[in-house]
């Protein structure tokens, strides 16, 4: 395997409604952001892979338009996937890994203000049994977090816990959309949404782009001072069927969290858009109180739909830079009630 | 077989979702620009080539672009091709002629209808002008102008516009 | 590349207007299932799952490969899904050959499909969207403009599309998975078919097909145990240019011909006219032909419709295209490049069936999509490279 490092990350502020800006005009700035400090000169940028998708933006080949952004030509390769920005990094390191290319942009951006987000991402679901009935992804999530209640010792006083702290920690992040200080015991005070969560246990609607460069090898130590080494990245996927799982429990993120060698974690970015579903990660990754999670505030203080998962892996390589972690991980989900998992760990040299 | 127990083919699951768009900074001027019956582009500050309409950056040099320049209204057929089948969302009557128009003052076609003119007089480098809609109808939108038809010069050769097909 | 890689299992549904038939769920499984047999395995053999489709709305639904994972075996496994516009399933057999180049699996299940009768595919393709130009003209009146200058350009004979579309049409007849066949079809009944955009006829268009396409790829280890020939992967290549820009080539688009030019490199190909023996390329509407010869450099500029006329990609000439009668005769959209892909690996194992080009050693699969700016192409051979 080669060493391939994440050498830059640019975000947009996450907002509400981004009603100024269409999607290649809130790129631009975040693509030329990530390629500068990369310090990877962008005509030797190998590959380019992006996540995003069509139902988001409420038009087919949405995508599209937003090579716009990249000055393509003379022609590149390119890709993209209709799946979080995080698997699109798995592409473009696979690609580094067949030797096909020494570095790679890889982007994403979502708007969930467009359309209702509760109400699109009911199409996710199958088409002849669970769609018609508008099955809603909170009405899902409550679901699993009544499971959560009452096979394990997790309680609604920790799920609030976990929203606050991710909201305070987000204090100390530009890019964040929900931040402040919250009382647990005001919080718990507030009537349920979808019983039993809170308003509080749901992330925000939000609307950004990410943008992140990786580089292999020499290439990454020429441009890097701190290059954040991949060390292991592996993702999983569980039944479809809510049924069919314990939904207590995320086997697929152990499962990619072990093939990803997810030990001696200083910092983990978790993204989990509702309260107990960090919960339920940390279960599964058996991350210890030593753990510091979230510090960028997680997906609770912004929630890209497409992106916030590509972003995690930007948060844990932050993490790196700054002196917070040797190793951290990066986790990315999609699908309702965390269906399928991505783990990226990450150590500086 | 009874009934009961013939297989079901299909179930009809009607899904309805609705989009509030924003069509962005550079979208929005050009708009506002056709709302005062102006077709106004944008130049790319590193190739200098100008487009129309602009979308806010320069797709070869991805780079923002700000500078605005006021194309056509006359402009150049470079190809076009007539459309013979009806097609979704398009209330047309048949057959019609659509067009690539490379607009006075643009460096990349525009894609629009030909009218007032027999499908078979249609020809590549045939000049062509905007017709616009009534000054009262006029809004931010693209269909202020509602078609092209041939003006009175001579054609231009290929040459010319071949790098604008 | 680190590991070799190989097609070592195909499979692909009937393909039809219409599959009411089979769900989502039973059109994916059909195709990998044939592909698994073919290579004598199990979904439990396979370690990931690859899965490509164009647009979501086709089907009306989001992401369709979360609610895939169970029928295609991916529990527990890793599962991707790419969308790179008509060039899909080109791209996601190149996403899921890379995986075991990389080295990171040994057998990779991946599947390509599309199910169009179940949602409004035409409306999908024309949601209106505010702000943005109208398309005037509908899918093939945004080609059409292209094909005519590629006429005025190249000097092509007018019937020249109609000799590709009788070709493909003729070729069709040999294909049992075909969707479109037309027995006894002549030169004359394609002329005299309406013409929809002109200048393309109703007979030089693709029908909008449902179908899937699946192939199972292994690594060295796993293709010298595989039941039956492998094809080996020689090279991938996909190049993107954006949709407009000033000047841009859009009848020889740049990013096809660098697409071409890099895939011949890294597969040792220097003349590439006289070393692939056959091809399966993306022809939608059959000018297509002589325009995506020129640009994969088979011929020289402006003469590709030469080999139309000479009959060299006739299914006897000496540089068979489409044996399988193409992307004309059937469309599937998202599985449409996986089905050239396909094809031309079972044209080098051998297993083409009545429409197989004697001795074919190295065969070039070929996707575009999008206004000509997405291509995705690769070299399969009989030996490892
Ligand atoms: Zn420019």
């Amino acid at each position: 395997m080669r060493d391939v490092a994440v050498v830059s990350f640019a975000q947009t502020k996450n907002v509400r409604r981004e009603n100024r800006r269409n999607e290649v005009e809130m790129l631009i700035p975040v693509v030329q952001e990530a390629v500068e400090k990369s310090g990877v000169p962008k005509q030797e940028i190998g590959f380019y892979c992006s996540g995003s998708s069509d139902y988001l933006a409420g038009q087919s080949f949405s995508f599209v338009m937003a090579v716009d952004c990249l000055g393509a030509w003379p022609p590149i390769a390119e890709s993209h996937v209709e799946m979080d920005g995080a698997w699109a990094l798995y592409e473009a390191w696979i690609k580094i890994q067949c030797g096909e290319a020494d570095s790679a942009l890889i982007f994403s951006f979502g708007r969930s203000s467009p359309g209702v987000i509760r109400e699109t991402l009911v199409l996710q679901l199958d088409p002849y049994t669970l769609a018609p009935l508008g099955a809603d992804p909170v009405s899902l999530a409550a679901l699993q977090a009544r499971a959560l209640l009452e096979s394990t010792d997790h309680s609604e006083r920790e799920m609030a816990e976990v929203a606050a702290r991710n909201r305070s920690n987000a204090k100390n992040n530009p890019y964040a959309q929900l931040t402040g200080d919250f009382d647990v015991d005001e919080l718990l005070a507030e009537p349920y949404f979808v019983s039993p969560l809170r308003k509080h246990d749901c992330a925000p609607i939000s609307d950004g782009a990410t943008a992140i460069v990786i580089a292999a090898d020499d290439v990454a130590r020429k441009a890097s001072k701190k290059p954040a080494w991949i060390r292991g990245i592996d993702h999983r996927i569980e039944s479809h069927q809510l049924g069919l799982r314990d939904l207590s429990q995320s086997t697929s993120t152990s499962l990619a969290g072990e093939k990803a060698g997810a030990i001696d974690i200083d910092v983990a970015e978790l993204h989990a858009p509702f309260s107990h579903q960090e919960l339920i990660l940390r279960d599964a990754l058996s991350l210890g109180d030593d753990v510091k999670i979230n510090p960028s505030g997680g997906a609770l203080a912004a929630n890209s739909v497409m992106v916030a998962g590509l972003t995690r892996i930007g948060e844990a390589a932050n993490a790196i830079w700054d002196g917070t972690a040797r190793r951290a991980l990066g986790h990315a989900t999609s699908g309702p009630c965390l269906q399928q998992n991505l783990v990226c760990v990450l150590e500086g040299e | 077989m009874s009934e009961a127990k013939q297989p079901i083919k299909s179930i009809v699951t009607p899904s309805r979702l609705e989009y509030d768009f924003t069509p962005g900074i550079a979208t929005t001027r050009f708009l506002r620009h056709m709302e005062e019956g102006r077709i106004v582009g944008q130049r790319c500050a590193e190739c200098t080539k100008v487009y129309v309409p602009a979308r806010g950056s320069c797709p070869r040099c991805g780079v923002a672009t700000k500078e605005e320049v006021e194309v056509g209204p006359n402009g150049t057929v470079t190809t076009f091709c007539v459309v013979r089948v009806p097609s979704e969302n398009i209330d047309l009557t048949l057959p019609y002629t659509a067009a690539h128009i490379l607009l006075d003052g643009a460096d990349i076609p525009f894609f629009a209808l030909i009218q007032e003119c027999d499908a078979a007089d249609v020809r590549m480098g045939m000049r062509v002008e905007a017709v616009w809609a009534a000054k009262e109808e006029w809004g931010p939108t693209f269909e202020n102008i509602r078609y092209f038809r041939p003006i009175d010069e001579p054609d231009v050769p290929f040459d010319d516009f071949k790098e604008h097909l | 590349m680190a590991e070799h890689c190989a097609v070592i299992g195909v499979g692909q549904t009937q393909h039809d207007a219409k599959r009411i038939d089979v769900s989502q769920y039973g059109l994916v499984r059909e195709a990998a299932e044939r592909a698994l047999e073919d290579a004598g395995m199990t979904y439990a053999d396979i370690d990931a799952v690859v899965v490509g489709k164009a647009p979501d709305m086709f089907e009306g639904v989001m992401m369709p490969e979360l609610m895939l994972a169970d029928s295609l075996g991916a529990v527990g496994k890793p599962m991707l899904r790419v969308h790179t516009a008509g060039s899909v399933g080109g791209s996601t057999a190149i996403v899921a050959a890379s995986l075991i180049q990389a080295g990171v699996h040994d057998r990779v299940l991946t599947v390509s499909y599309e199910k169009q009768s179940e949602s409004n595919a035409m409306w999908a393709l024309s949601v209106k969207v505010p702000f943005q130009q109208g398309m005037v003209a509908g899918a093939g009146g945004y080609f059409a403009p292209l094909i005519r200058a590629y006429m005025k350009r190249s000097g092509a004979p007018e019937d020249t599309g109609i000799r590709v579309a009788l070709k493909d049409r003729q070729n069709a007849l040999k294909n049992p998975y075909a969707h479109l066949k037309l027995e006894g079809i002549d030169f004359d009944q394609i002329a005299n078919s309406p013409m929809l955009w002109d200048p393309i006829r109703y007979l030089e268009t693709c029908p909008s097909s449902d179908g899937a396409c699946a192939m199972v790829l292994g690594n060295a280890a796993v293709a010298k145990k595989a039941p039956k020939k492998p094809a080996w992967v020689h090279a991938t290549a996909m190049r993107t240019e954006p949709t407009m820009f000033s000047g841009r080539d859009q009848v020889n688009p740049q990013a096809g011909q660098d697409c071409a030019r890099v895939l011949y490199k890294k597969a040792g190909i220097s003349d590439p006219r006289k070393e692939i023996d056959c091809c399966e390329i993306y022809v939608p509407f059959s000018w297509f032909e002589p325009m995506w010869m020129e640009n994969l450099h088979f011929a020289p500029e402006s003469e590709g419709w030469k080999m139309t006329y000479e009959g060299a990609t006739a299914l006897d000439g000496d540089l068979p295209v489409n044996m399988s009668g193409g992307v004309l005769s059937s469309n599937p959209i998202g599985a449409s490049g996986m089905l050239r892909f396909a094809e031309i690996a079972n044209q080098i194992r051998g297993e083409a069936g009545e429409h197989q080009v004697d001795g074919a050693k190295k065969g070039l699969g070929h996707a575009y999509g999008g206004g000509s700016q997405f291509f995705s192409m690769w070299i399969v051979g009989d030996q490892p490279l």
